[in-house]
Order: structure tokens, then sequence, then C-alpha cells
């Protein structure tokens, strides 16, 4: 096994808010080993984009709480640097490429002006060289005649140009470590199968690791190595991309890949999850899962069930799977 | 075969832009060709799944049959008679037999009202229920036919997750018995284990209540799961249509089978997701004369540019637009 770039572990996310404290991730450990993408999946409100802006410090505190035992990123905590070390790292290290490029790029700086200001200000260039390089940068991600283009402003791109804009910033200062928060959610699929390929050769060409964060279990299927899945702020399953895939260990993974429609072959009816995600103002005791698993016992209602290794490298939190080792 | 319930004739809808004074005599107005002369049936008691990108006019397509925008051109037949030769009144009584469902039921249902009010208003509008017992009976009725109950009837839209929104939604659209039912991206707002949930009652409804659905949607996979027959949409045209099995087996038309490959299939053994095409989605903004794809096709040819490709019969109902298939 090779040495991992990040290595989250027992990290806890809480957001102190007025109507009472909000627990968004908790207790979460994963590692991710270089040149690896591993794809972080769940449904909305399961803590996995809070997770990565816990990693890149960017929660405001107050309201956020993070605490955990170690965030590092090549074996440097990242919650031990104080604000100017954090700077150093955010862009240089790791960076990040957001769901919504709209809202993530200055709709009023042009996007050679975005760029250059990055590299300006992390790798010290003077105006003409960051330019240049914005240019090749625009190059590479595909935006084609980037010199005519380094002036434009981001609502001048389409969806697709957009997120590659992006993924041109957040590869400016050569990260060892990228984190893409749904990257490809807002574009249609013609477009998603490009931006895919188009991060894909990206994370080779520059050695990079990955952490991929999607509600999407097609495109985690086929862009990641390894996948953690998300419920109700749990990591409850964990394992090589095939293994969870064919040999899924956690009732909710189960019921997550049932619940797809399939291309191959149309059935009548689906087999849903049944329910609602938990309020998380409110989770149940026990397993966050145990309200909608068919399979519940008496110990799910009680306790939060321990993330166990069930096959080798395949981790899941489930009291079934303690049971069946008993 | 059934008989068509909704026929579509040379439906056109143009949207001017720059329509104003200044940019009309300085000779910049362009015309935005959102759908462009598109024909199709919807078969009594079948569900027509219309799939495209964003911009494809299959949202607009789902608003000209409700008739919420009026078209520039075409025909709109509901049982052989044409809706928009119907007068105000005539239509408020067709709208009972046509209904929609959207896609975001955070912006479809009021938020000052409770579930009560918003069943209950179709109700008195169409003089179905009038007092006080019928209405609420119904409205009993309606939510437990969606899964919800008495405890929800005087609760207020921000109580309910996502998924049950969408229940209140589509229980809003059946309250008046329609025959047709139109689905607008009404699942892609919801996570896929709610996804589910959604899909399984507008299939069980339809057993039911023997409904007529037009189920309009980006994600070809729904579209696979809940759609008798399927149309394919590009840039305000159809490119392509015919029974599901057949499109999802033989696509025919490059934009089809482009589409199809780039869908990613949650299964790591399937191929990878992949664009088959240059460039990006065409503009419908004073769009090329021929075919939209013909920049973009591998299979191109010189009369592609100039001439539009029309709806050809290739196999038993399985109609494709281009020239050379």
């Amino acid at each position: 096994m090779s040495e991992p770039v990040l290595s989250v572990e027992d990290l806890v996310v809480r957001f102190h808010l007025k109507r009472g404290t909000l627990t968004a991730v908790d207790g979460l450990s994963f590692e991710v080993n270089k040149r690896e993408t591993f794809g972080l999946v769940g449904e909305s409100g399961s803590g996995k984009s809070v997770t990565a802006r816990a990693i890149m410090r960017l929660l405001p505190s107050p309201p956020a709480n993070v605490s955990a035992t170690r965030v590092s990123i090549d074996n440097q905590n990242i919650y031990e640097l104080d604000d100017e070390e954090i700077r150093s790292i955010r862009g240089r290290k790791i960076a990040m490429v957001f769901q919504e490029p709209m809202s993530a790029l200055n709709p009023v700086y042009s996007v050679g002006a975005q760029i250059g200001d990055v590299l300006r200000t992390n790798l010290g260039m003077n105006k003409v060289e960051a330019r240049e390089r914005t240019i090749e940068l625009l190059e590479l991600v595909g935006i084609p005649s980037a010199r005519g283009r380094v002036d434009n402003y981001v609502h001048e791109f389409s969806g697709g140009m957009r997120q590659r804009v992006m993924l041109a910033m957040a590869l400016s200062c050569n990260p060892t470590f990228l984190i893409a928060d749904e990257p490809t959610t807002a574009l249609d699929v013609t477009i998603q199968a490009t931006i895919l390929e188009l991060i894909s050769s990206m994370i080779d060409r520059f050695d990079m690791s990955l952490l991929f964060i999607t509600h999407n279990l097609g495109v985690v299927a086929h862009a990641c190595d390894r996948i953690g899945v998300m419920y109700a702020s749990h990591l409850v399953e964990l394992g090589e991309k095939r293994e969870i895939f064919r040999n899924p260990m956690h009732p909710y993974t189960v019921g997550l890949l049932n619940s797809i429609p399939r291309m191959d072959q149309q059935t009548k009816y689906l087999t849903p999850i049944e329910g609602s995600v938990c309020n998380m103002m409110d989770p149940p005791t026990g397993c966050k899962f145990n309200p909608r698993c068919q399979h519940a016992m008496d110990i799910c209602r009680r306790e939060i069930p321990k993330f166990r290794e069930v096959a080798p490298g395949h981790w899941a939190a489930c009291h079934l799977n303690d049971q069946a080792a008993v | 075969m059934s008989a068509a319930l909704l026929e579509v004739e040379n439906l056109t809808k143009y949207f001017t832009l720059n329509g104003d004074m200044v940019s009309r005599l300085a000779g910049k107005t362009q015309t935005l060709k959102a759908v462009d002369d598109i024909s199709f049936e919807i078969r009594a008691g079948e569900t027509l799944g219309l799939v495209g990108e964003s911009g494809c006019g299959k949202s607009t397509t789902g608003r000209l049959i409700t008739r919420l925008i009026e078209p520039t051109s075409g025909h709109i037949r509901l049982k052989g008679e044409d809706m928009l030769a119907f007068d105000n009144r005539r239509m408020q009584a067709v709208r009972k037999q046509v209904q929609l469902v959207f896609q975001d039921p955070y912006s479809s249902l009021n938020p000052r009202k409770t579930v009560m009010q918003i069943l209950a208003r179709p109700l008195e509008l169409h003089g179905l229920a009038n007092d006080w017992r019928s209405k609420r009976e119904r409205v009993l009725e309606l939510l437990n036919l969606v899964g919800l109950g008495l405890e929800h009837v005087d609760r207020y839209p921000h109580e309910f997750s996502g998924g049950q929104r969408q229940r209140i939604a589509i229980a809003r659209a059946l309250s008046v018995d329609p025959e047709l039912v139109i689905g607008d991206e009404p699942v892609s707002a919801l996570d896929v284990s709610v996804q589910a949930q959604i899909l399984n009652l507008f299939r069980e409804l339809q057993e039911k209540f023997s409904l007529t659905y037009l189920f309009i949607a980006h994600d070809l996979s729904v579209v696979r799961h809940i759609s008798d027959r399927v149309a394919v949409m590009y840039v305000g045209k159809i490119v392509e249509t015919g029974p599901v099995e057949e499109i999802f087996a033989r696509p025919q038309h490059p934009y089809t089978n482009a589409l199809m490959a780039a869908v990613p299939e949650a299964d790591p053994d399937k191929p990878a997701p992949r664009l088959t095409l240059q460039g990006e989605i065409a503009t419908p903004i004073n769009p090329p004369p021929g075919c939209r794809l013909c920049k973009r096709c591998p299979i191109a040819t010189p009369n592609c540019e100039t001439d539009p490709p029309p709806l050809r019969e290739i196999a038993p109902d399985h109609y494709v637009a281009c020239h050379n298939v």
C-alpha cells in the first residue's frame, strides 16, 4: 500500500445554530492514497460537501465547530496550522473544483484576471508571466482559442467551458491533491462525459490524487478507484469500487444500488428505500439508517454500529455484519 | 394499438430576442427556435418519454401542450379536437383533462397555503366539490392515493421533504381526474432513493386510473424505466422516436447514439462514458437551415448542412431524422 496523501481521522463537524446543534459529519475516517481517486457518495445532506470544506478549512467558525484526531495532507496536520500557513497550502497543495462555476467564480473579473491573480499571489509571477501561463492553462483544459478568450467574463462561457475554467484555476499552482465537489452535477450528460474525461486525464498528467464528491453512482462507478458511502453524517461503507458495486455490505448501499433504474432492462417497479432521510436536527438514536432499514434489530435502535473491516479493504458500519461474525 | 389521445402536428414556437423597437429598426432581432416544426402523438394509456439536454425545447413542448404559452404555429389535437381553436371557457374545461407536474416541488407549491388549500383549490375551480365536507373527503382520498394521510392535511409545504412535496404536487394534478399528465422533469430534483419511490407512484397511478403520461426528462435511465415510447429532441427538433426497447437497443440517430454513450451507468464493468460528437450543443438562435447536428456529427455529408432531414420510418413505429441512416 502506498503512502496516503490525505488522511482524515475521526472528523466531526457540528454547526451551532439557533435551533440547536446539527452534527453534519460524525466520526469520519478515510485515507486517499497517492494517484488514487476516492469517491465520496451520498444523498443531499449526508455531509459529503461539508467534509470537503472541512478538509480545505473553509468552514466559518462559528457556526461550524470542527474537531478531528487528524486531517493531514502529506503528513502535515491541517488543523495545527495557523492562518498564514493554511493559505500557503490552499491552491498549492490542495485545490478545489466546485459544483456551480457561475457562483464560485467572480462575475466582475475576467477569467484571465482571476486565474492570473492566483498565479501572482501564490507563485509570485509578474503580470506578463501570469497572463501567458493562464493562456497555457486554458489551452490545457481544452478551451478553444484560449488567447482570444482569456479576457472574457464567466457569463460569456457555456456551462461546460466554465467548469473547464474552474479546473484551470484549480490546476494553476500544481496541487498534489484535488477535491472535486459535484463537478458535473449541473452539466448535461454529454458535457459531463467530456469533463469527466478531462479530469481523469489531468489527474494522470499532474500525478494528483482526487477526492471526488458526488451523488451520482454512475459517475463514481467510472471515475473512482475506491468509494466511501455516506448516510446522515456517517460513513457507512468503504471499499474498492468493484467490491462496493458487486458485494455491498451495508443495507443503505444495497438500497441505493437497487433504486437506480437500469439502462439495459426495463422493470415495472423499482425497489426504492422506503421513508426519507432523518431530520439532522433530531436524528434517531443508534444507527441513523434504522428507521428505513428492513433488517433493523433492537440493537440498531440503541447503538451506533462500529465501522468494521468485513473483507480485506472493505469496511462497513452495520450490526448485521457484527452478528454474522459472532 | 390504441388511438391517439393527443396529436401534435408541426408544432412550432419561436421566441423573438431583442424585440424592442430600437433593435428592430437596427435589424438586430434574433429568432430563438425553441420548438421547430415537431409532430408526434401520445396514445391513450401509454407513457411517452421526451428526452433531451437543456435548451432542446422539451419543457417548452410541455408548456405548449397545456397552452401555458401559445405556439407560433401548428396544431395540438386532444381526442381529435384542435385545442388551439378553443376559447378561454372551453380551454378551462380542457385543462381538467391535461395536468402538469413540475420539476421543483419547492417552487410549485404555494408556501402560504396548507395542503388542504392546495388540493382543494382545483376542486373549487372546476366545481368538483363545493361544500367543506366533500372537499375534505376528496383531499383525504387524494392524499391516501399518493401515500400521505390525515396527519398531513393541515400542514404547510415547508414541513415536507422534497419527495413528499412531489407527492402533493402529483395529488394536485390528479385531483381533477385528468386523462393526460405531463411530468416536466418531475423526479430530477430528488435523491435517487426517493426518485425510485416517486417513479413507482407514477406507475401505480397510471395502472389504477389508466392515465396517459408525457414524461419529460433529461435522465435516460429514468426515461428508459418509465416510457413505452421515446422521442429524442435536439435543438428544437425531434431527431428520433420509437418504442423504448427499440430505441435503447438500436439507437439510429447519431445524436441518440451519442447521448446513450455519454451516460455513466452505475456498473463499473460497463463501458466508461464518452462523447462521440464534436464540440458543444448548437444554439437554437438562428440555427443552420439543415440538420441541427451537422457541425458535430461524425457521419455528416454536405447535404446535411442545407436540407433538414425529415423523420423517416426505418422500422415499424421507429422514426429517424437523418440523411445518412
